[in-house]
């Protein structure tokens, strides 16, 4: 058996891959199996699933309540669409801010004497390898009334001679957005700076031979190349924060909820997991059609795993 | 041309992104020093070692570890201890574990062909395209599920009662773990050069030796890094331990979590710093060993 055994390539493959086989469906494909079913359920009044099919979840969801303030069997009120909409919004705004501002430091390093490259990607991993939560404290620390901004801005206005007014940023919706660019920026940098690693030099010389300029080189040669890896970062940075209840919970108080919030609740305080449930797939699907759209259009490399 | 000549517009934005990165652990840091308890405002460093902590109001006007006295407060705290215990016990586990099962899984994906090759290349995707959350909440359902049957099946009670604790924590960070131990050794085995492994059968060596004195130790430098990734991943983690945690099991940034919902002294600024500090020696010798490889 053991001759045999050391001749069927096929099954040392499936002997080697198979701990993790087992290990990704018990603990990831199953328990999504599992929230698509509890979805369907019911909550008991002591928090407990019921196992039945009721598309309830999903209507409220929807819009559609069943405890009405007149009285009335169906009310409408889409409170959780605009949760969902408020967390697309939000995911392609950081997303967006997050291009702009990785890009140029990204070309930045892959443009960087080689002796020095590695120095600058080190000072990219440090704020990544930070903390989450560490690093939105420190957002709420510059963020507060007599946070460091405010600090900045009131020494600004005393050397300028203007009056000044410490600033209310903590708890609004673009404390959130900064806080949701500063988490996920380093997501973006590094995917980019590795498909700008590999233009070859010649391409550029080619592009100034042929008398393109700085802007024409990099709108036709140096964009389109770096493709890859500005798609691996938006799927790195969109669906995260699709789905993080830190940073809005933290810097955003009870002003900003988020699908991750709303989620979150009904786990732990509202105690309605099938509910939470039924969001977080609804959640789930919206940003895996996002992604099937987005990679189908443009693909990605092993820049995915930069990170 | 000069290949690294670059416009000011590039070193202006350059210049502007990596303030933005730092200026936050910069006030975090320095906020760790502060003399002021409740550390609402910066009220200067603590300036003197003494034998006691002298308070004036709110202010730490000397103590016996001087500007270092949030960092000793912090070591007499229990709850951190703890926390740090279970958060370094966890990382240790699923990284191990972890390491072992994803590096197999890259060598099946490389270099063999079987049944359900696939399935195990798709599923390693998984936690890079569902948002962590809804891990979290699944696995959080699996659990509770599992376990309510079990408790109610087997008669359960008291402390046999199975709930949510370090076990739970640690099996659920091996399973997101795993996908990226796999793909980074993948990346590492694509320029893997086989004929260093024919000749070491050739010269008349089985497959175990071969894969112990030449396999082994040419992969061995993507397992370290695969190895180190796995454990800052776990280290780091917040969401997927938030979910499955139970009492007793709370790991540092669910601490810090729970403090940044309360009273914030400079204490959690300590920690931080502490944090920041470990971090920038993984992340440096996570470095070494990739230049080492690139040399060799």
């Amino acid at each position: 058996m053991f001759q045999r055994l050391r001749e069927n390539k096929s099954v040392q493959g499936t002997l080697l891959a198979l701990p993790t086989m087992i290990w990704l469906s018990v603990l990831l494909i199953l328990p999504l199996l599992l929230t698509l079913v509890i979805s369907f359920g019911r909550r008991s009044p002591d928090g407990n699933v019921i196992f039945t099919f009721t598309l309830d979840n999903y209507i409220r969801l929807l819009g559609y309540h069943t405890n009405c303030a007149g009285g009335q069997a169906r009310c409408f009120d889409p409170i959780y669409a605009t949760i969902l909409w408020r967390s697309l919004v939000l995911a392609f705004n950081t997303t967006v801010l997050v291009i702009l501002l990785g890009y140029p430091l990204a070309y930045f390093i892959a443009r960087a004497h080689p002796k020095k490259r590695n120095l600058y990607l080190f000072m990219v991993l440090i704020p990544l390898w930070t903390n989450f939560v560490i690093r939105v404290y420190a957002w709420m620390m510059l963020l507060r009334k007599e946070g460091g901004i405010n600090i900045a801005l009131g020494w600004f206005a005393n050397l300028l001679g203007i009056p000044f007014q410490p600033l209310e940023m903590l708890y609004t919706p673009g404390a959130v957005l900064v806080g949701m660019v500063y988490e996920f920026l380093p997501f973006m940098i590094l995917p980019i700076f590795t498909s700008l690693e590999k233009i070859d030099n010649s391409l550029y010389e080619a592009a100034a031979d042929l008398g393109a300029n700085a802007i024409r080189t990099f709108l036709r040669v140096t964009l389109p190349l770096s493709m890859p890896g500005v798609v691996a970062g938006t799927i790195l940075v969109f669906i995260p924060v699709m789905g993080t209840f830190i940073v809005s919970d933290i810097l955003g108080g009870r002003q900003v909820i988020l699908v991750g919030n709303l989620i979150q609740r009904q786990y732990l305080d509202a105690r309605d997991p099938t509910f939470g449930a039924a969001a977080a797939l609804i959640l789930m699907v919206m940003t895996l059609i996002v992604t099937y759209f987005y990679t189908r259009r443009f693909g990605f490399g092993e820049e995915i795993v930069a990170v | 041309m000069n290949p690294f000549r670059r416009s000011p517009f590039v070193i202006a934005a350059t210049i502007l992104v990596y303030f933005f990165l730092y200026a936050p652990i910069v006030g975090l840091v320095l906020y760790s020093f502060n003399a002021s308890r409740t550390n609402v405002k910066f009220e200067g460093i603590i300036p003197a070692f003494s034998e006691r902590v002298v308070m004036d109001g709110s202010l730490v006007k000397s103590s016996p570890c001087g500007p270092f006295h949030w960092y000793c407060d912090l070591a007499k705290n229990d709850d951190v201890l703890e926390a740090a215990g279970n958060t370094l016990k966890i990382a240790i586990t699923a990284t191990i574990l972890s390491t072992i099962i994803g590096t197999m899984a890259a060598l099946a994906l490389q270099r063999y062909d079987f049944k359900l090759k696939l399935f195990s290349q798709v599923s390693l995707y998984i936690p890079i395209v569902i948002p962590e959350i809804v891990m979290g909440i699944g696995a959080l359902t699996l659990f509770s599920q599992l376990f309510q049957f079990l408790n109610s099946t087997l008669n359960l009670s008291g402390d046999a009662r199975l709930s949510l604790g370090i076990v739970t924590v640690t099996v659920s960070h091996i399973a997101f773990m795993i996908p990226f131990v796999t793909l980074v050794v993948q990346a590492r085995l694509q320029g893997f050069d086989k004929s260093f492994e024919e000749a070491a059968m050739d010269l008349g060596a089985d497959e175990w030796t071969t894969f112990r004195r030449v396999t082994f130790p040419m992969i061995l430098p993507g397992v370290l890094s695969g190895a180190l990734l796995a454990f800052t991943l776990s280290l780091d983690d917040f969401v997927i331990t938030f979910f499955t945690n139970g009492p007793g099991s709370t790991t540092l940034p669910i601490y810090v979590y729970g403090l940044l919902r309360r009273i914030i002294t400079p204490q959690v600024n300590a920690l931080s710093t502490i944090w920041i500090l470990v971090v920038f020696i993984a992340v440096l010798s996570l470095q070494l060993i990739q230049n080492r490889t690139e040399k060799a």
